[in-house]
C-alpha cells in the first residue's frame, strides 16, 4: 500500500522557508503571490495490513512535530 | 566518587569532545563517552550531556532521529529520575524532540545560519545551571546554528516565563525565538536546554570564559566533591 504523509506547518506559526521560497518568487518577477508555505512529503510504501492507527502513530511519533505540524495521511490507489 | 558525567555521540556530533573537555577541566570529574546505539548509560552518572552538532545530518527535522536513539530512552529515564541533563545546541534540538523540554527549534528566522558571539541575560539565577551567575548579568556565549528559533504557543511561553523556566534570554534578534529565549528548563529544573555554547567559552583563550559558571553551577548545586 502506498501512503503519502503532508506535513505542514500549524498556522500561526511563522515559516521562514516559505517566506524566502516568496521572496524568491517576487525576485522573479512572478506577481499575485500573496503567500507560501513550506511543508515535507513523505512516501511510504507499507504493508496492505497496516492499520490506520499504526499510520496515525508513526505521524505521532515520528513523522510529524505535533508542537508546530499538522499531518495528513492520504492512501494511494 | 567524584562528579561523574556523560556526554552522548550521535552520528554527526561534533562539540562531543569540546563538551567533555569543558566537563572534565571544570569539575575535575570522571567523563563518559557514550555511544548513541548504547541502551544503558554508566552507572551512579551526576550530570549527562547532549552536544551540538548536526546528528542525523538533521535529516527530518533537527534533533528528531537522535531523539528516537537507544540511547535517549535512557536519557529520558535518568532525567525523570533526577538526573542533571543539558542539551547545548543539538542537544537542545534532541530534547524538545524528545518531549523533556516544551517547545520546538525552527529554521532560523533569517534563513541563514548564524554562527557569532551573542549577548545573553541571566533570566532565573536559582536553577541548578545558573546559580553561580547574578541575576540579569549580560553575559557572552557563541551561538552556531541553523535551526535555532525558539517556537511555543503562547499559552507555554507565559506559562514558562510565569515559572522561571526562561533561564537564558538574548540580549538582541539573533535568530527569530519568541521573546527572545536562548534556553529553558523544565519544571522540575534538573534539565536545561539552550542554544549557545557555553562549552566554547571557558577560558581566556576562547576570548571569554563566561561559560565556567554554568558547569560550576551543577558541579556546586549537586553537592558532589570533584
Amino acid at each position: 500500500m502506498k501512503i503519502r504523509v503532508h506535513v505542514s506547518l500549524k498556522n500561526g506559526v511563522l515559516d521562514p522557508q516559505g517566506r524566502a521560497i516568496h521572496h524568491a518568487l517576487e525576485g522573479l518577477g512572478f506577481e499575485g503571490v500573496n503567500d507560501v508555505r513550506a511543508g515535507r512529503l513523505i512516501e511510504m510504501d507499507v504493508a496492505d495490513s497496516t492499520t490506520d492507527v499504526a499510520l496515525e502513530d508513526m505521524c505521532r511519533k515520528l513523522l510529524a512535530n505535533q508542537v508546530i505540524e499538522n499531518f495528513r495521511i492520504e492512501k494511494v490507489a | 566518587m567524584g562528579f561523574t558525567a556523560a556526554v552522548i555521540t550521535f552520528p554527526g556530533s561534533n562539540c562531543d569532545r569540546d563538551m567533555a573537555v569543558a566537563i572534565e577541566k571544570i569539575t575535575g570529574g570522571t567523563v563518559h563517552r557514550v555511544w548513541h546505539g548504547d541502551a544503558d548509560l554508566p552507572a551512579g552518572l551526576d550530570f549527562i550531556a547532549l552536544p551540538g552538532g548536526f546528528s542525523y545530518g538533521d535529516y527530518l527535522r533537527s534533533g528528531a532521529m537522535a531523539a528516537r536513539s537507544p540511547v535517549m530512552q535512557a536519557v529520558v529515564a535518568a532525567a525523570n529520575r533526577g538526573v542533571t541533563v543539558l542539551g547545548v545546541c543539538n542537544g537542545f534540538q534532541v530534547l524538545t524532540e524528545a518531549g523533556l523540554l516544551p517547545g520546538a527549534l525552527m529554521r532560523n528566522a533569517g534563513i541563514r545560519f548564524v554562527c557569532r558571539d551573542v549577548p545573553l541575560v541571566v533570566e532565573n539565577n536559582q536553577s541548578l545551571f545558573t546559580a553561580r551567575y547574578s541575576a540579569g548579568q549580560h553575559i557572552t556565549i557563541p551561538v552556531a546554528h541553523h535551526d535555532g528559533n525558539y517556537f511555543a504557543d503562547a499559552a507555554t511561553l507565559d506559562r514558562l516565563e510565569g515559572e522561571g523556566r526562561v533561564a537564558f534570554r538574548y540580549g538582541e534578534p539573533v535568530n527569530g525565538s519568541q521573546r527572545n529565549i536562548a534556553g529553558v528548563l523544565n519544571a522540575a529544573g534538573n534539565v536545561l536546554g539552550m542554544m549557545p555554547h557555553p562549552e566554547r567559552m571557558i577560558e581566556p583563550a576562547h576570548g571569554g570564559s563566561d561559560g565556567r559558571a554554568l558547569f560550576e553551577s551543577v558541579l556546586t548545586g549537586l553537592g558532589v566533591a570533584a
